[in-house]
């Protein structure tokens, strides 16, 4: 199944899903989005290029594999909830930078609930990719060979 | 502090016991036996003084404030007399234990078990909050399993560890419910508490279902008819455990429960009755039992069986004499048991064979083990002037004294004769016996020291108590203080003059001798009677139960996902019922949103979709037509304000569409299977839930069971969490606990998905190829 048009949108489409995906993570907090969003963007992206060009170029494209994400997703939630542990007493007790300010996007808020999103969001992400890949890989031998 | 190093020390010989392999041979056995004596010394030296100063020695830690639990230990004469039994014969049964399981593959193993049951029987000696004893008394149980089932290639040491797991874990439930009913009973967990505060339990309206459930856990933990099948069976162990568990120390767990409740739950009817009873009719049991038997370790089995019903008798009578006699009967025992037991794993290990039968003249071969085993069967037979005839004067003096004399006093001269028959049995005539078959069994040879000093040492102290009894009175008195929970003072005597209870013994003696010589008639008298034994009953009760799990398995695991939907949709179905039962009303409330025709519209395309979904032929037809609810879903969130949830719902529609898609490219062409009758059923059901879930949604709108923090969490949002969407300030800071336990959740999912597809596709390949 190779389509010539969804192989080269998909190149373009991906890259601004995947931006996409970044913004509606960082401004979750605000604005409708969030990590959850995010990840299942992000999951999007990489199932373009699935589609277009099969599995194996995935794995060329992740850095880690998707199970990989899900725990280092895991690690990134747990971690975010330490701060407040060690520093408060509280586990999951929010802490916040202060305020900066950055030239092009403006003020910037950093803090363990963004922390904890990147957790959301690289374990939504893993997740949907592990499935994805084990229901649409699943067999295959049956086929091809 | 001392109590809690004791328990550390006993702890730290756990990993000290697992790599006992590395160590020197000739070191094994003394460096195994050090941390038992070292607690031995402790509870004897330090804390024995702390006792008998009636200074009692008491630590407590915090564990779980918010149950009310606490690390709370404290040592009273019962426990006192308890612990220095435990590590005392423990150290020296350690010892034993290393030459006798010198060639067992994974010996280092049973030692650490033996350490662990170590401590638990040490924690439960000190324990002093109810929940610490009942944690311990379970440690023992597990201990016990693993100690049972220790040579787990053999089927019937499997099976006979699961009994006596299962028993005593089933009266250690029922001991958990009762010591709960007690605490709330006297509002306090400390029985020092419980003890001080005067409070009559017995006048309670709870005292009937405390006292039943403690004396199932008691009677269990000791074997009392009619749980006393296990004990014979967990001789299927190997001996140094069957020496220590099963005669010297667990066993008697249940006589220590007893006494310790006894200032609390004793004194009535229902106590005397029942200790009585069962206590008696144990007593003869094992006796019946030990007299059928020939191997050496069943009959001490057997004996060990009707000590435990004769202590049990003894707390069931009650009066002062008879906890006495009780104390006294319970340490002699201790004695020459663990003694008789040592020495029969000692033959076992020298001649190959228990067999009481073929076994003949082994003193010349073992004269240590022999002048042991001699030592030990005079005390158990109560011959003057072994701590065993102390036990047995007093037990007489406790009986003629007390109420129903006549039956008491017969049953224990019957019960004891037969002690004095089995022990002749078992350990005079392997030993002393002229005449026999020397082919039937291996050379004899003297045992290693290690496996001597143990029977030497605890068959003097029979002596030596018997001889010197006021060296015991200490230690007897202060345990028979804190179960009249006053000052006792009643010193040990020898020799008491003659007297009824001397008679008693003559006859008794005249009667046990009897029994050994025309031994072998009798057994095989009782031979030709058959009880139908607990074991058998609890073998039928078992196999029904596995039936039971064996059915329902197979009804709810078919195997079949259609049956599995079904299974969970009709339960939430009849859930929901009930509960909109439960709250009839309906009120839309104010705020319905006004009608909206994109909504209607919607809602229409939505129906349509369903039903083309339903009735296509076609895979794909039906995804795409189910996709339009999904959107439409979306729409409607979209329509009435929540972004955040159409946004996550267009996503999950989106991908869930595309797996879907892949999935169905490989799935063979549609075919219908099912019968109308199914699809009609089917039909129904699905209409019906769809009907109960509108209703619960709308009801939720009506009910409101605590006032609603959507309020406080939305003015809370900026100033606590910096965030405006409540959404996500809800998933990520305030309620981030939950949305952690769901990520979890996913990834466990993940694991499943991936385990569960990738598996059965390389079976099909297997198979395929």
């Amino acid at each position: 199944m190779q389509s010539t048009l969804l192989n080269i949108s998909s190149k373009y489409l991906s890259v601004l899903l995947f931006l996409l995906s970044l913004v509606t993570l960082y401004r979750g907090h605000n604005l409708p989005g969030g990590g959850f969003i995010g990840g299942l963007i992000a999951a999007c992206a990489l199932l373009t290029i699935a589609l277009a060009t099969g599995w194996e170029k995935i794995q060329q494209t992740l850095p880690i594999r998707a199970d990989q994400l899900m725990i280092v997703g895991l690690c990134l939630a747990i971690a975010s909830g330490a701060f407040g542990l060690v520093v408060t007493g509280e586990f999951m007790q929010g802490m916040w930078l202060p305020k900066l300010e950055l030239p092009i996007i403006g003020k910037v808020m950093l803090g363990t609930p963004l922390l904890f999103d990147i957790g959301v969001y690289l374990t939504v992400c893993g997740f949907t990719i592990q499935c994805a890949e084990a229901l649409a890989t699943s067999g295959d031998s049956e086929w091809t060979h | 502090m001392l109590l809690i190093s004791t328990l550390l020390i006993l702890l730290l010989a756990v990993p000290l016991a697992t790599v006992s392999g590395r160590i020197p041979k000739a070191l094994r056995s003394w460096v195994l036996a050090l941390p038992a004596l070292a607690a031995f010394v402790i509870i004897l030296g330090p804390l024995g003084s702390q006792v008998l100063s009636g200074n009692q020695p008491s630590v407590s830690l915090e564990w779980v404030p918010q149950l009310d639990l606490q690390l709370a230990l404290a040592l009273n004469g019962v426990g006192w007399m308890l612990a220095l039994l435990v590590t005392g014969i423990g150290a020296l049964i350690m010892a034993y234990a290393s030459g006798y399981m010198d060639k067992y593959p994974h010996a280092h193993r049973l030692y650490a078990y033996l350490y662990l049951f170590m401590l638990a029987m040490v924690g439960l000696a000190f324990a002093d909050h109810l929940l610490i004893f009942f944690i311990f008394w379970e440690l023992t149980s597990i201990s016990s399993y693993l100690l049972i089932g220790f040579n787990h290639e053999n089927e019937s040491a499997r099976r006979n560890a699961l009994q006596a797991l299962l028993v005593t874990g089933m009266g250690g439930m029922a001991l958990l419910a009762g010591l709960i009913l007690l605490s709330n009973v006297t509002e306090t967990w400390l029985l020092s508490e419980i003890y001080s505060s005067g409070i009559d339990v017995t006048a309670s309206g709870a005292y009937p279902a405390i006292f039943t459930l403690i004396a199932l856990g008691a009677f269990t933990k000791s074997a009392q008819f009619p749980f006393h099948f296990w004990l014979p069976n967990a001789m299927s162990a190997p001996t140094p455990v069957s020496a220590y568990l099963h005669s010297a120390t667990m066993v008697k767990a249940g006589i220590f429960l007893l006494a310790i409740m006894f200032p609390i739950l004793g004194g009535t009817v229902a106590w005397t009755y029942t200790l009585s009873i069962a206590g008696s009719i144990t007593l003869l049991l094992g006796g019946y039992f030990g007299l059928k038997q020939n191997d050496l370790k069943k009959i001490l089995a057997g004996t060990t069986l009707s000590v435990l019903g004769l202590l049990t008798l003894l707390l069931g009578i009650g009066s002062e004499k008879a906890l006495l006699a009780a104390i006294v009967f319970l340490i002699g025992h201790a004695l020459y048991k663990a003694t008789l037991f040592m020495v029969a794993g000692s033959i076992d290990h020298s001649t190959g064979t228990r067999e009481s039968s073929i076994l003949f003249g082994l003193k010349k071969a073992m004269p240590w083990s022999a002048a042991a085993a001699t030592l030990a069967v005079a005390s158990k037979m109560g011959l003057p002037p072994f701590l065993g005839f102390i036990g047995k004067e007093y037990t007489y003096k406790a009986s003629i004294y007390g109420d129903d004399a006549w039956i008491v006093t017969s049953v224990l001269i019957l019960g004891n004769a037969i002690l004095i028959a089995l022990a002749i049995k078992a350990g005079f005539i392997p030993f002393w016996k002229k005449k026999g078959d020397p082919s039937q069994f291996k050379t004899p040879h003297e045992v290693s020291w290690s496996m001597r000093i143990g029977p030497l040492l605890l068959a003097s102290l029979s002596l030596v108590f018997g001889l010197a009894p006021a060296t015991l009175s200490p230690l007897a008195n202060a345990a028979v203080a804190t179960m009249l929970q006053q000052g006792s003072n009643t010193p040990l005597h020898l020799w008491a003059g003659l007297n009824l209870p001397l008679l008693l013994s003559v006859i008794t003696l005249a009667l046990g001798i009897f029994l050994a010589i025309t031994n072998h008639s009798i057994a095989r008298m009782l031979n030709k009677i058959t009880i139908k034994s607990g074991d058998q009953v609890y073998q039928m009760l078992l196999d029904n139960v596995l039936r039971f799990a064996r059915w329902q398995t197979r009804l709810l695991q078919s195997g079949y996902l259609r049956n599995y939907l079904l299974i969970i949709i009709i339960t939430a179905a009849v859930l929901i019922t009930f509960k909109l039962w439960r709250y009839p009303s309906f009120e839309l409330g104010d705020n319905v949103e006004s009608f909206s025709w994109p909504v209607l519209l919607t809602s229409i395309a939505m129906f349509v979709g369903i039903a083309l979904a339903a009735v296509s032929k076609n895979r794909l037809t039906a995804l795409l037509s189910l996709s339009v609810v999904g959107f439409g879903v979306a729409f409607i969130f979209a329509a009435y304000s929540a972004p955040d949830l159409a946004i996550t719902q267009v996503l999950v529609e989106t991908l869930t569409m595309t797996l879907f898609a892949w999935v169905i490219y490989k799935l063979p062409q549609f075919r219908q299977f099912s019968s109308n009758r199914i699809i009609a059923f089917d039909a129904v059901l699905s209409a019906l839930v769809g009907v109960l879930v509108t209703l619960l949604i709308l009801k939720s709108k009506a009910l409101q069971f605590a006032p609603s923090i959507s309020e406080t969490i939305a003015a809370w949002s900026y100033p606590e969490a910096h965030g405006s969407n409540v959404v996500n300030v809800i998933l990520v800071d305030f309620r981030a606990l939950d949305t952690l336990g769901e990520i979890i959740v996913l990834t466990i999912a993940a694991v499943g998905v991936w385990a569960l597809v990738k598996n059965t596709s390389k079976a099909t390949s297997k198979t395929d190829s």
